[in-house]
């Protein structure tokens, strides 16, 4: 999937006035506007459900001991709700995934950009997009029951059954399609000009690529690292399945961990009942996981139009 | 890309600059394999573990607590409901945002220009906070309860920007002189875009809906905040409760028994095949239809 340029101006197409206000084409205009107006309705509905009942929660709980407090026992007798284990696994979990998705990434969209013939590019392109699909319960599966396995009998890495590392990889080679796509479009917006004048002064491809092309889409391909970043932050199954449900502050990725997403998927499944301090913890929880992701995408908005704005 | 003829270097091939591109290229090569093989892998070792569990049984049979007898009918049909709905509400809803964005909206506005970020922004935003939203609003809030019209319709929100993107990209390759030739004979401007621009991207927006559906059929997440509950022991209906798919293969794989975890791999390459036969009509479809214009 390209997310191509929808934001650049395209020419506008010029209607002579007229007199005559026609009603069917207003009709049609309210009914494309409400359309679009859902999206927004979305995002305030969004805001509403998180922000609502995390007020009631801090009501509860001080915010300092929620987003400075290390313990995270929330569902026990002797409630804990210190957040900064859950956002020390996210974070961790995050990084050592983008360890692994953002070089390959990078080399991925380097050769489809640079190197690959048309036809290579035909066939390779498909196969990224059949990565980018799999469901992610699936790849949270495979992590579980193969590469915990793997990593413990073939490579003899002491990791525990639920582990940080096995869904760190995991979850690094399903970002390798988002950040392979978004950094070749990047690339691709680069003029042909400037690699001629790399050539010109007797470059080669490899001085081209990685002194021309890379440096140019620079700010399109740290985009493609943030929402990467935002992507492995949001992602719930892989580490609700491999990483476990054990918030502890630790950047050891072979220890069971918890992360911000694990704790809501396994928290909201239904048998916690309305209105309970517990009930109320997912959405506070989950304000923090918006506003994480929120600001990363605002970033990775801006650093996209950024480069359109340069070459485009 | 574009393939450049590969270039005379006044400094001729010196070794160490031959050596220098050799490893690069392995280097890159390398990046691929990692990807692919991985899928490769994944793949394969599903199929080998899952297989044996393929049967009759799995897909026509009801749950059950002893893995022989348990079968993922109701989680499948509740799947393909669940894509149905998804269906029926995101492509309409999507296909007139885009039109709105792509035709209609004057960029000069500050509230088109926030629809636009707004749009960027739920692309990214984690599914599992539909599943909040969803849980908040649809399920406990306005009281539709736990069914299955409920988790198509926040499928259908998950899944809403990715329509946007890609009929807004089909809507913009249509070229301005059609839209500008049906203008001089008199059509009005729906009359543009309902005759010309619409039938000139439907391949594109049917490529973009079809890999939207094939990511609503994957999620896992948000379903289980809105409740496709574990054990379903009948055919659900678009007001019942259900579980899903990627929900029944969750609970499988949460199961310690490893006949269980067969079951979750064939679970497994069910939806796989679901999923991946619905990119491979979507891939299709783009390169068949592909227009130059």
């Amino acid at each position: 999937m390209t997310t191509a340029d929808v934001t650049a101006p395209r020419p506008a197409t010029t209607i002579l006035p007229r007199k005559r206000i026609r009603w069917g084409e207003q009709v049609v205009y309210g009914a494309l506007f409400v359309a679009a107006a859902i999206s927004v309705l979305t995002t305030v509905g969004i805001v509403l459900s998180l922000v609502l009942p995390a007020l009631d929660f801090f009501r509860e709980v001080s915010p300092v001991d929620f987003f400075t407090g290390t313990t995270w026992a929330p569902l026990f007798l002797d409630a804990r709700f210190g957040v900064l284990p859950l956002v020390v696994g996210t974070l961790m979990i995050s990084f050592y995934s983008a360890l692994v998705a953002f070089p390959l990434g990078v080399g991925v969209a380097i050769y489809l950009s640079e190197y690959a013939a048309p036809r290579a590019t035909a066939f390779l392109k498909p196969i990224l997009e059949i990565l980018a699909a799999i469901p992610t319960v699936v790849l949270g599966y495979f992590a579980l029951t193969f590469v915990t396995p793997f990593l413990r009998n073939q490579l003899g890495v002491q990791v525990e059954i639920f582990n940080a590392l096995a869904a760190s990889l995991v979850l690094g080679v399903m970002l390798i399609p988002t950040i392979a796509t978004l950094s070749e479009d990047a690339m691709a917006a680069v003029p042909r000009d400037l690699r001629d004048g790399g050539y010109a002064l007797g470059a080669d491809k490899l001085q081209v690529s990685m002194k021309i092309v890379v440096p140019a889409a620079v700010s399109g391909i740290i985009a493609a690292f943030v929402l990467g970043f935002s992507r492995a932050v949001g992602e719930t199954m892989i580490v609700l399945i491999a990483a476990g449900q054990l918030a502890q502050i630790t950047f050891d990725p072979r220890e069971t961990i918890e992360t911000i997403t694990a704790f809501i998927g396994a928290t909201g499944n239904g048998d916690v009942p309305t209105g309970s301090i517990e009930y109320k913890t997912i959405f506070a929880v989950g304000l923090t996981l918006f506003v994480m992701t929120l600001v990363m995408n605002l970033i990775s908005i801006r650093l996209v139009r950024k480069y359109r704005e340069v070459y485009e | 890309m574009t393939s450049l003829a590969t270039p005379v270097s006044i400094q001729g091939d010196r070794p160490r600059r031959l050596w220098r591109n050799r490893l690069f290229t392995l280097a890159m090569l390398l990046c691929m394999l990692v990807a692919f093989g991985t899928l490769a892998v994944l793949l394969v070792d599903t199929l080998i573990t899952g297989w044996p569990a393929i049967s009759s049984q799995l897909l026509t049979g009801l749950p059950s607590t002893v893995p022989a007898e348990a079968g993922a009918r109701p989680a499948i049909l509740a799947t393909l409901y669940l894509g149905l709905v998804v269906l029926l509400f995101s492509v309409p809803i999507g296909v007139m945002t885009a039109i709105y964005l792509e035709e209609y909206a004057n960029r000069e506005r500050w509230w088109n220009r926030a629809i636009e970020v707004n749009i960027q922004n739920l692309a990214a935003v984690p599914a599992i906070v539909y599943g909040i939203l969803g849980l908040a609003f649809i399920v406990r809030g306005i009281g539709v309860g736990r069914v299955v019209l409920a988790g198509g319709l926040i499928l259908t929100l998950v899944v809403l920007p990715t329509v946007v993107v890609s009929s807004r990209e089909a809507i913009r390759s249509v070229p301005d002189s059609i839209r500008q030739g049906a203008f001089a004979l008199g059509a009005t401007k729906w009359q543009v875009v309902w005759r010309q621009v619409l039938p000139a991207s439907i391949p594109g927006i049917a490529t973009g809906s079809i890999l939207a559906l094939s990511r609503a059929v994957g999620e896992t997440a948000p379903l289980i905040m809105v409740g496709a509950i574990t054990y379903v022991a009948f055919n659900p209906t678009l007001f019942g409760p259900y579980t899903a798919l990627p929900v029944q293969i969750y609970n499988w794989t949460k199961q310690p028994d490893t006949d269980f975890q067969t079951l979750a791999a064939a679970g497994a390459i069910v939806l796989l095949v679901i999923v991946l036969s619905m990119n491979a009509v979507a891939i299709f479809l783009r390169n068949r239809y592909r227009k130059q214009w």
